[in-house]
């Protein structure tokens, strides 16, 4: 019963629904499911990690032509952290959220999010991820406008329209992919494909995708709608955006080029040398900015550069580093927009010049906040370090020293923007803000609502911290992702249900 | 409006119309018609009787808040698609009973499913006239 998770988070946004204006039972509510939602995850992540893929053909029709729901670990590890990212945001959004915002069904949005998030996860037909992006989408921009403000409508028209064509270029993709092979199941595409000798047409194919995801992964030449959107909304929001939603177009793209299009020399290629520009421009800009939500955006186009170079060397130990990269980041990025939000309700302001003296006035926070800002540079032995390790050895392994050296200066770059940051903010004698008058401070605010929002950035640092001390525990589940993924034939057998033949 | 034959000719439209929306949802499985139509068809019956006689009025006759048809339709259409979970069937299988009903016709859980889309649409369809109405 794989899709579980999927039919759960609708039922909880559906329930919510009923509770449109009652806000303090909504909170409630939505922490209670994502509570639920994270065991079933759980369980589901055991069940797989026990008895190895398992499938459910939805409505009965068999493979090729149903729609499959396959839970490989890859796609239960992205739905157990994705659960994780979203009960932290679910209890940051009880605590900080203003009522406006909730009165218009934020956390009924925030359900179906997720809903639409883990069925991308968990699917195994081209066609249906693409309704799940959908899903994404549209509660995406309901949840960015939510609040209307000028400034928030502008970003979100950016958001749309960019990811809209990505959605079109993905529809063209598929209806490619339908033509040369007759088929939207992944599994069946990935022989069908295989068997085909028109090279240069799964060529262009694949290009298209990589364009497609890429938009919406924000890589190199398509990353500007990323800075210009993800600080606009209130800080919850953009935490559920920074940890989830750009990686699941790198989940996209890892699963479709790793299954259907395996290891195609040419994108290779491009996808190295766009992953070094990627790294390159995200630190840079993140370098300029003043602002703590457009550093922090910049800074993930920066790392979706680190996850786009392990699927450009594409061996063994390079998938297993993106993999290990990809559940990391997913968790620090999360964090770090917590972080920033946090911030901003203390301060009343995010711009680095104006902050300052945060670590005089909050030691304890500001060691807390410590952990997700040091680990997203990789000081050993917090959780960026070992990831950053699988991708330099791949590259030595590959040869590919211009990237390495890459790697290197955007771990340097990202070091020199937290530095940055840390000695402006937290280090520096601060002065006083005038206050504004809109909002509520964090000294205004119930000793309940500053507990909801100092509890999650405590659970996901200490998970956090976990990837970095329990790194051995993690290694082996990206190797044995990484051993799938490389090796789709096991996926395809399971999907099909017939022994394929390996040419 | 204030059309004496335009309110007089929407009370006998508004039964009419509801009816034939019924119609629709039910033939909608083999042949053209189903839930999304249907619904649109009952808002819009709904939607001729608010400029005749004034939303208050049809706020009066649906009695509930059209809000609340959303999450009643979407029960309906996950219960259709996790029922045959509860045989042992994967979901979205589609089960039908053995005798056709009469008036009805054959009967199955994509009915079911058809009655939630129609349920969403004419709760969503309302909210947002009802909500354009009310601001202008």
């Amino acid at each position: 019963m794989i899709v579980l998770p999927i039919i759960f988070q609708f039922v909880a946004g559906t329930i919510l629904l009923f509770f449109w204006r009652k806000t303090t039972v909504q909170k409630f509510l939505s922490i209670l499911f994502s509570i639920i939602g994270l065991g079933i995850s759980i369980w589901l992540f055991l069940l797989v990690w026990e008895n190895g893929i398992m499938i459910t053909q939805s409505g009965d029709w068999k493979a090729p032509f149903g729609i499959s729901f396959v839970a490989d670990t890859f796609g239960v590890t992205m739905v157990l952290v994705s659960s994780i990212s979203g009960l932290a945001v679910s209890i940051f959004s009880a605590g900080s959220m203003r009522k406006e915002r909730l009165e218009f069904g934020f956390f009924p949005i925030l359900h179906f999010l997720i809903m639409g998030l883990q069925g991308a996860f968990l699917t195994g037909d081209i066609f249906n991820l693409y309704v799940w992006f959908e899903v994404v989408i549209i509660s995406s921009f309901v949840l960015l406008t939510l609040g209307g403000k000028k400034q928030q409508l502008e970003g979100a028209l950016k958001y749309v329209s960019l990811n809209l064509l990505a959605s079109s270029l993905f529809l063209i993709g598929i209806g490619f992919i339908y033509g040369l092979t007759g088929s939207l199941n992944m599994a069946d595409v990935a022989i069908k494909l295989d068997n085909l000798q028109n090279r240069g047409l799964v060529s262009v194919t694949s290009g298209i995708f990589l364009v497609a995801f890429g938009i919406k992964s924000a890589i190199f030449p398509m990353y500007f709608w990323l800075p210009a959107s993800y600080h606009t909304p209130p800080p919850a929001v953009s935490a559920i955006f920074a940890g989830l939603l750009t990686k699941l177009g790198i989940y996209a793209m890892l699963r479709t080029f790793t299954l259907m299009f395996g290891g195609d020399e040419f994108m290779g290629d491009i996808m190295v040398i766009l992953a070094a520009l990627t790294i390159l421009s995200g630190g840079l800009g993140a370098l300029l900015q003043q602002n703590m939500g457009k550093i922090f955006g910049y800074l993930i186009v920066c790392h979706i550069g680190f996850l786009i170079a392990g699927l450009g060397m594409y061996t063994e130990l390079a998938i297993m580093g993106t993999v290990f990269y990809l559940i990391h980041d997913i968790i620090v990025k999360t964090n770090l927009f917590m972080v920033s939000g946090l911030i901003l309700k203390i301060n009343g302001t995010q711009d680095i010049r104006e902050l300052g003296g945060m670590y005089k006035n909050f030691p304890i926070i500001s060691l807390l906040m410590a952990i997700p800002l040091f680990s997203l540079v990789g000081i050993p032995p917090l959780s960026g370090f070992w990831a950053k390790i699988f991708l330099i050895q791949a590259g030595l392994q590959t040869q590919d020293y211009i990237l390495i050296g890459f790697i290197v200066l955007g771990s340097f770059l990202t070091l020199w923007v937290i530095a940055r940051l840390w000695s402006e903010v937290f280090w520096k004698n601060g002065i006083d803000l005038p206050k504004k008058a809109s909002g509520l401070y964090f000294s205004q605010m119930s000793k309940t609502d500053q507990w909801l929002m100092v509890f999650p950035i405590v659970l996901l640092s200490a998970i956090s911290l976990y990837i970095g001390f329990g790194a051995e525990n993690i290694i082996i589940l990206s190797q044995r992702i990484s051993t799938e993924l490389m090796d789709p034939s096991g996926y395809i057998e399971a999907v099909l249900g017939l022994k394929t033949m390996t040419p | 409006m204030k059309s004496l034959i335009f309110k007089t000719a929407s009370t006998y439209l508004l039964p009419l119309l509801l009816l034939f929306s019924i119609f629709i949802l039910l033939r909608g499985h083999y042949l053209p018609g189903g839930g999304f139509v249907g619904g649109l068809m009952a808002a819009i019956a709904f939607l001729i009787h608010s400029f005749a006689f004034g939303l208050k009025e049809t706020q009066k006759i649906i009695k509930i808040n059209p809000g609340y048809l959303m999450p009643i339709g979407l029960f309906f259409a996950v219960g259709a698609a996790m029922a045959p979970y509860f045989i042992g069937a994967p979901i979205l299988k589609g089960l039908w009973f053995e005798e056709p009903f009469r008036f009805i016709g054959m009967v199955g859980s994509a009915l079911f499913f058809d009655i939630g889309v129609y349920l969403v649409v004419i709760g969503a369809t309302l909210t947002i006239m009802f909500s354009l109405t009310d601001t202008v």
